[in-house]
Formats: structure tokens, sequence, C-alpha cells
């Protein structure tokens, strides 16, 4: 059984799998950061204040964010349908992937940017700085290695629900462990796709927090 | 217009938690002439830094006015406050520099935000690390700074905008005696080179004494009395003012 077609099948999956997680991720931080700022903002202690549009947010992400997964995907089809024209496949499981993503997202963006002291926002403000630069050149610039680290952990957890598709034919390397290993008894390929998918986790942690290392000039060099 | 002088009127603000009101500011009033080196002294919780932020609004008083020559401040809109407090500058206890960035970006961060172009940023921004003695660190990061050199580098990026008005809260408070003594200097050399208004905020009767000519005692909200450093470390009126000079008897 480990032929040429086999390995090929895995290897697309593998890409597929990347290409979902990605893909859902980027788009997710599409939604989700700009939450994230605004939920930052709007809090109490934030730099513009506003209680309705800060308890909004909050909830809608609360709620959003308790929908499983699994529920999700099979909720939101209709609108599947509607962006990718098919509810199977890799392309279309992006829909369902980013659209889980992206309040964790702003959740993960809001924790990162209220890491950055009162302090250096207070000095900004006393500079005559505006909002847009606090939050770009300030808030942003200065919670990057967090902001950095929370996005490897938001990709470990889009390539988990990626592989949750497999369950309705999402595609990728869920997909093929759900149609072989839970199908057809193949216990073997079952236990390559879910080492291939370790590793994809694995290298994804590995490159981000690299990069959240070299990124960060606040310990000594 | 230079906006050089400073003058507080009827200032009142609270604090308001659930179950309870700090009256941070009671009927504040004081009037900074241009040029002085003028101290607010008092203990901690006495209203200070409160006081210090109402002067460029990072606080809004409940009522009172602030004139900071001329202009009152209240009655600004954003856009006016921000220009505004671009001439006003203000230093830190704890510096409050970019971690993330290196020596020459923070000193260059003002002026960014006023939209000079990049380079002349970056020639000014040497310029001033020049001056306070920082040159050869312009590429380290503040963390590997020591306190009083994260200090230079916070004094060196208030002065990139020119300011007319120096608000210094608490800015020796996390530094060796020593070290308090060289920034005191530096600000000293600054008064002296650029002419520019200096407000004081401290606990520390030692900084009060070496640097400022007047000084108001500030204490549970309210100014105790204020006048010339040497009357008042004389013949201290208030109450107030000898349990500080007491303190300060006993540090030295």
């Amino acid at each position: 059984m480990w032929n040429e077609t086999m390995i090929r099948m895995l290897l697309n999956g593998l890409c597929d799998t990347f290409y979902m997680t990605l893909v859902s991720t980027f788009f997710g931080y599409v939604i989700g950061l700009p939450l994230g700022i605004a939920l930052t903002l709007t809090d109490s202690g934030g730099i513009m204040p506003n209680k309705g549009v800060y308890r909004i947010l909050d909830v809608f992400i609360n709620i959003t964010r308790s929908i499983p997964f699994l529920i999700l995907l099979i909720l939101v089809m209709p609108l599947t349908k509607m962006i990718a024209g098919k509810t199977y496949g890799s392309t279309a499981t992006i829909v369902p992937l980013t659209l889980a993503a992206a309040p964790l997202i702003g959740r993960m963006v809001e924790s990162s940017l209220k890491e950055v002291g009162h302090g250096v926002i207070e000095a900004a403000l006393s500079m005559g700085a505006k909002t847009e630069t606090i939050v770009f050149k300030v808030l942003i610039s200065e919670a990057r290695t967090s902001l950095l680290v929370g996005a490897t952990i938001v990709l470990g957890t889009v390539l988990g629900y990626s592989a949750m598709a497999g369950v309705i034919g999402g595609g990728g390397l869920g997909d093929i462990a759900i149609r072989f290993g839970y199908y057809r008894y193949e216990t073997g390929v079952m236990l390559v796709t879910l080492l291939l998918i370790v590793a994809a986790v694995q290298l994804m942690q590995g490159a981000g927090m690299l990069a959240a290392k070299i990124l960060d000039h606040r310990k000594q060099a | 217009m230079e906006t050089t002088s400073i003058e507080i009127q009827h200032l009142y603000k609270t604090y308001s938690s659930q179950n309870s009101q700090v009256k941070a500011l009671r009927d504040v009033s004081l009037s900074i002439p241009e040029h002085e080196i003028f101290g607010v002294i008092g203990l901690s919780g006495a209203g200070k830094s409160t006081l210090v932020r109402c002067m460029n609004l990072l606080e809004r008083p409940d009522s009172g006015k602030v004139i900071l020559g001329g202009q009152d401040l209240l009655a600004l809109n954003k856009k006016q406050l921000r220009l505004c407090r671009q001439k006003i500058g203000m230093i830190f206890q704890h510096f409050n520099l970019l971690e993330q960035l290196n020596v020459l970006a923070n000193v260059c961060f003002p002026l960014e935000i006023r939209g000079i172009p990049a380079r002349r940023r970056k020639e000014k921004a040497m310029d001033l690390l020049q001056k306070v003695g920082l040159a050869d660190k312009a590429k380290a990061y503040p963390s590997q700074l020591s306190g009083g050199q994260k200090q230079r580098v916070a004094i060196a990026r208030v002065l990139a905008n020119d300011p007319g008005i120096l608000l210094c809260d608490e800015a020796t408070s996390a530094l060796d005696p020593e070290t308090t003594k060289t920034i005191l200097d530096l600000l000293k050399t600054i008064h002296n080179t650029m002419g520019i208004t200096i407000v004081i905020i401290t606990h520390e009767m030692a900084v009060v004494r070496d640097i400022c000519t007047k000084v108001a005692v500030l204490d549970d909200g309210a100014v105790q009395e204020c006048g010339n450093v040497a009357e008042v470390f004389h013949a201290p009126k208030s109450k107030a003012a000898r349990r500080l000079l007491l303190m300060g008897d006993k540090e030295e």
C-alpha cells in the first residue's frame, strides 16, 4: 500500500493542511486584529474607553468562542456554500476556519496589547501622539513578541481545527486520517498522517518562537 | 506663541470608585512664571502626580482652569490639545522608553509624531544624544542601559520637540543619590541654555533644595504653602512642610 499514489496523497494532504491553516489564520487576523485593537482601546483602562462598544464586542466574542468547532462547521454550511461554492474540500473549509479563528485571535491580540505598560502610552500621549500612532508605533510594536507567540498558538489551534473538518470531507491530513484510519481500518496510514500533523505543528511552533525571540529587544543581547 | 508660564486656578479632581471617593485635588491654585524651576513637594498620595497630569491634561480636572502661556487648555479641541502637548515635555519616574526601539529611534519618536522627515529626525536626535552625553549609545536598546542613562535618553527625547515647559514627575525617584545629582545637573544646564520652565514633582527635599527656586507644598490634595525655597525651608509655616523637612533631615 505504500506506493507512489499513497505518498503523493499524503504530501498533497500536508500541503492542503498548510494551505487551510495559513490562509484561514491570515483572514482570521484581518478580522481579529482590528477586533483586538478595538477591545484594547475601548476597555475601561484604554485610551478611548467606551463601555457600550466594549460590552458588545466582548459578548460577541464570548458567544462565537463558545460554539464548538464541529458545530460551527455545520452551522455555517450555507454561508460556506455562498462564498466557496461548495461545502467540502480545503478551500471551502477556510470559511468556517476563519470564523472560528477570528474571535480567538481577537482575544489573543487583546491580551497581548494589554501587556504594554500604561507608562509608555502615557509618554506617547504627552508627546501629542494620535491614536493610530499609539496603536501601531506603541501598542503593536511594543507587544510584538507577545503577538507572535499568540500567532503561533493560533496556528496550532487552527491546524487542529482543520483536521477536525476532515469529518465532513474538509481536505488535508485530517480528512485522510478519517477516511483511511476510521473508515478503512488502515491504522498505518492514520499513524503516518498523525506524525505529519505533529511535525507540522512542531515546525510552526519552532518558527514562531524563533521569530519572537529574534524580534525581542527587551532582554540584553 | 510660546507656552511657558503656567497658571492653575481652583483645580478640583475626585476619583470615585464603587464605594469610596478620593479627593486628589481640592482647590489648587498655582502661578508659575516663565523660566522658573518650580518644585511641587509632598508625600505619596498628596496629589502631586494628579496635579502634574492636569498640566498637560493627561488627567482632566473636574473643575478649574489650566492656562499655559495664556492658552486655556480645557478650551482646546482634541487636535489643538495634541499640538499643544508637543510643546509640553514630560519625563517620568520609570522613564517610559519604548523597549523595542533603540535609543536613537526613541529620541526620533516625538519628531516622527510631528511628521519631520527621517533624515532631519536622525540629525536632530544625534545632536540631542550628544547633549546628554549618550551619542555612543545610539544603537543600544533601553534594556542595556542603566537607570540614569535611561533618564538621559528620556530627556533627549523630550527636548526633541523644543518644549517651552518640562514637567518632571518624580524623575529622579528611581535613581540613587549620585545619579540623581547628575540628572539634576543636566536639567540645570538645559534650563540655563534653553530657558524653559521646569516643574519638578518630588517627595525628596534634597531635590527641591538643589534645583528649585520656588516650591509649593502639597498635602491632602491642597497647597499648604508656597514660596521661595529658602523661605519655606527656613521658616516653614505649615505642618506639612515641617513634617517633610523633618523627614528630609533624617534621610541626610
